[in-house]
């Protein structure tokens, strides 16, 4: 008689979970969606499970809440996967939290000598690059991503890698920043700004040499002459070094796309983040990633739907707020409540079930605390895998 | 809660630009134009903006997407009017360039270039600038030598980035030490740093929501920026009498009086089942079953108890926005503003 998180989704084919984690083909787990959906959580139970199942995993966070950090021993932020302590069974979990800026230093460091290094470094146009630019975050979890995908491939620690996604603006962002900084970066542009420090820079200038000249007395009238050397220096160092970042992008991509790889959208029966997630199903669709699944987190249940919200309203109003029948009149307010939100989820996500029948679907229903150690995590787990009983 | 007792009128009354930030699904770009909405009392106009370029204003007012110009999007009450306007980084530069240099053309060819494009992507200082400046402007903006508008209310990047955004002098320190973007940018700090200025949070009764928030706050206090007020967003009232908290949250209600109540009040038949269900669920299968939804209630509210005591050490003042079960549609916005109006917000 109880609805099951499952309800809200009656017509979809449901997500097994457990067969995905056990699957030893799959060696990317990526978790993406909008923000605030319980991405990072998802992607830490995902991660657990997967472990407690046998598997050798690390996972790659974002931005986890500060007590789930803590559970996980994300307390040290060094930008290496540790060891999860209290995993289960005979698998192995570690844990790491994304630096962007130190992803991007390192980065650097290891690709370049050390007095060079040390100029970009002190470059005042990187700094503002590695640490605030719109596609930075993304791209260096996709950076991450691929080293330790290969790092797993090489030292054999890791035979599954999970990663949660920036809380980008929007689901696609994950998709389109690191290409957009890599053709960014590689783009005519910054060649025609560089061109000073280069040979193959003269072409473009003839061709352009109006409109250059133009533009430089422009921008160093709007943002000064200052910046562009700036810019002009940091662009002529990383140009060798970097090798071609669209092409780095594109290998990112081309790995994601791998039959390895499986996506799984993360959403909550709510109206934007249905839509996001609608968008990011049309996006994997169209580009052909290999799209495993959708969770849907924060799904209300009932153990007695029968009664439904109207009549316990009716009822409680009945009741009053006498001292003798308070309670009462309040337990079934709050059952009101709960069904009335069970009914919208319902309706919102028939919506969009009905236009993506095919995306098999695991539900989470609403947690009654935060999420903040691995027993909560377990329970996540054990609830994404519960309806393929 | 909100207004000292001995206030008179809104909190924010020498405020000209409201900034409102928070993190990703606490409902910021609702709480923007709801207060705009709240704002615009009394035959006044106001115009909100958005800058991060996704047309959450268009969808929260329902309206087509918005183009770079103000348009209408709302009557209030009284005949106030509210404007929108989503900021783009590159027309703003093409129309600053065009201002202060007459450079229209040059501004046409630069795009054609891919220089815009880099110029409002790869120093997101001066993205920032020009996303702020053109808030300032409207702040600033005069018609018959009055103000354009009554307020400006910001939809603002989220809580984790406000500080950096709003701070765009230190941004830009590193980039550009003198020459006109330098001076933009403390034409906009004149506005954004001063009284005319508040920055408000939104956010919910959850663990990340209030950390974040109070880092925020933190922030912002550390940068010199001024901090508004805070809006809870989607506040539950707790159903159950407090005396009942405690024992709800361990199953320990009374459960007789309970069934009582139920078949006094037809719930319960006096077959002992739940009527309506045909018999298929008894009374004491309908008693667990509320009891245990009681109980997580009762958690929940234990928890957002904490998460409140945590923003009230944070002493400003706080505006309660209760949870609208059916979602957000444009009546649910004058609801919201209302709200916001009736607790001294507005």
């Amino acid at each position: 008689m109880s609805t099951h998180a499952r309800d809200v989704v009656p017509r979809s084919r449901p997500l097994d979970v457990d067969a995905l984690l056990d699957d030893r083909g799959i060696r990317v787990i990526v978790c993406c969606g909008s923000g605030g959906v319980g991405k990072t959580t998802t992607a830490a139970a995902l991660a657990l499970r997967a472990a407690e199942r046998g598997r050798r995993v690390v996972v790659l966070t974002i931005d986890p809440a500060r007590r789930l950090a803590q559970s996980l021993g994300l307390t040290e932020l060094d930008n290496d996967p540790r060891p999860v302590v209290g995993v289960e069974g005979s698998g192995s979990l570690d844990a790491m939290m994304l630096d962007m800026k130190r992803t991007f230093d390192e980065f650097v460091e290891s690709n370049a000598d050390a007095t060079r290094a040390a100029t970009i470094l002190a470059n005042p146009f990187y700094q503002s690059l590695s640490s605030s630019f719109a596609g930075t975050q993304e791209y260096m979890a996709m950076e991450k991503l691929g080293q330790l995908r290969q790092r797993s491939d090489a030292e054999g620690l890791w035979d599954l890698v999970v990663v949660d996604t920036p809380p980008s603006r929007s689901a696609l962002d994950f998709l389109d920043a690191p290409r957009r900084l890599g053709s960014f970066l590689d783009g005519r542009f910054i060649r025609i700004l560089a061109a000073p420090a280069k040979a193959g820079g003269r072409a473009y200038m003839r061709v352009l040499s109006a409109g250059f000249g133009m533009f430089t007395t422009v921008l160093s009238r709007v943002i000064g002459g200052q910046v562009l050397t700036d810019i002009q220096t940091f662009v002529g160092s990383v140009d060798t070094l970097f090798g071609g970042f669209r092409e780095r992008a594109d290998t990112t991509f081309t790995m994601l796309k791998a039959r390895d790889t499986a996506f799984v959208v993360v959403a909550a029966p709510e109206r934007d983040a249905l839509r996001e997630a609608a968008y990011f199903v049309e996006r994997l669709e169209k580009d052909d990633m290999p799209l495993a699944g959708m969770v849907l987190n924060r799904v209300h249940t009932s153990q007695v739907p029968d009664l439904d919200a109207g009549t316990a309203a009716a009822a409680a109003a009945r009741l009053g707020s006498a001292k003798s029948t308070a309670v009462t009149s309040a337990l079934l307010s709050i059952h009101a409540d709960r069904v009335a939100a069970l009914d919208r989820q319902r309706r919102l996500t028939e919506r969009f079930t009905s236009v993506h029948r095919s995306i098999p679907i695991a539900t989470v229903p609403t947690m009654p605390a935060d999420i903040v150690d691995l027993a909560g995590l377990r329970a996540v787990g054990d609830a994404l895998a519960d309806h393929m009983a | 809660m909100a207004a000292p007792a001995d206030s008179v009128g809104p909190d924010w009354d020498q405020v000209r630009l409201h900034v409102v930030t928070g993190k990703g699904g606490t409902g910021k770009t609702t709480m923007a134009a709801a207060l705009a909405l709240a704002l615009a009392r009394e035959g006044r106009k106001v115009l909100v903006v958005e800058v991060e370029g996704r047309q959450g204003l268009a969808q929260v007012f329902d309206v087509p997407p918005l183009p770079y110009a103000d348009r209408r999007v709302a009557v209030a009450p009284g005949g106030g009017e509210v404007f929108a306007l989503a900021i783009d980084p590159e027309e703003a530069l093409v129309e600053y360039l065009e201002m202060f240099y007459n450079l229209r053309a040059a501004g046409t060819a630069l795009r054609k270039m891919g220089a815009i494009d880099f110029a409002t992507t790869i120093a997101p200082g001066v993205r920032d600038v020009l996303l702020t400046g053109k808030a300032k402007e409207a702040v600033r903006r005069k018609v018959n030598g009055r103000n354009a508008y009554d307020a400006v209310v910001m939809d603002a990047p989220p809580t984790g980035r406000i500080a950096r955004f709003l701070n765009v002098n230190a941004e830009i320190a590193g980039l550009a030490r003198t020459g006109p973007i330098r001076s933009q940018a403390d034409a906009v700090m004149e506005v954004i740093g001063s009284p005319l200025t508040a920055v408000h949070l939104v956010t919910l009764l959850e663990e990340m929501p209030v950390q974040e928030t109070a880092d925020g706050v933190a922030e912002l206090a550390a940068a010199g920026l001024p901090v508004g007020g805070i809006i809870v967003n989607q506040m539950r009232h707790p159903r159950l009498p407090a005396s009942a908290q405690a024992k709800a949250r361990r199953g320990k209600l009374d459960r007789d009086q309970v069934v009582h109540d139920l078949t006094a009040a037809g719930i319960i038949t006096p077959n002992g089942t739940l009527a309506g269900s045909h018999g298929s669920v008894t009374a004491d299968e309908l008693v667990d079953a509320l009891m245990a939804e009681a109980a997580d209630h009762a958690s929940r509210v234990a928890l957002e108890q904490r998460e409140r005591d945590n923003l009230e050490s944070l002493e400003r003042p706080t505006y309660e926005v209760p949870f609208l079960p059916d979602g957000v549609d444009v009546g649910a916005l004058y609801e919201i503003a209302e709200t916001l109006r009736s607790q001294g917000m507005a």
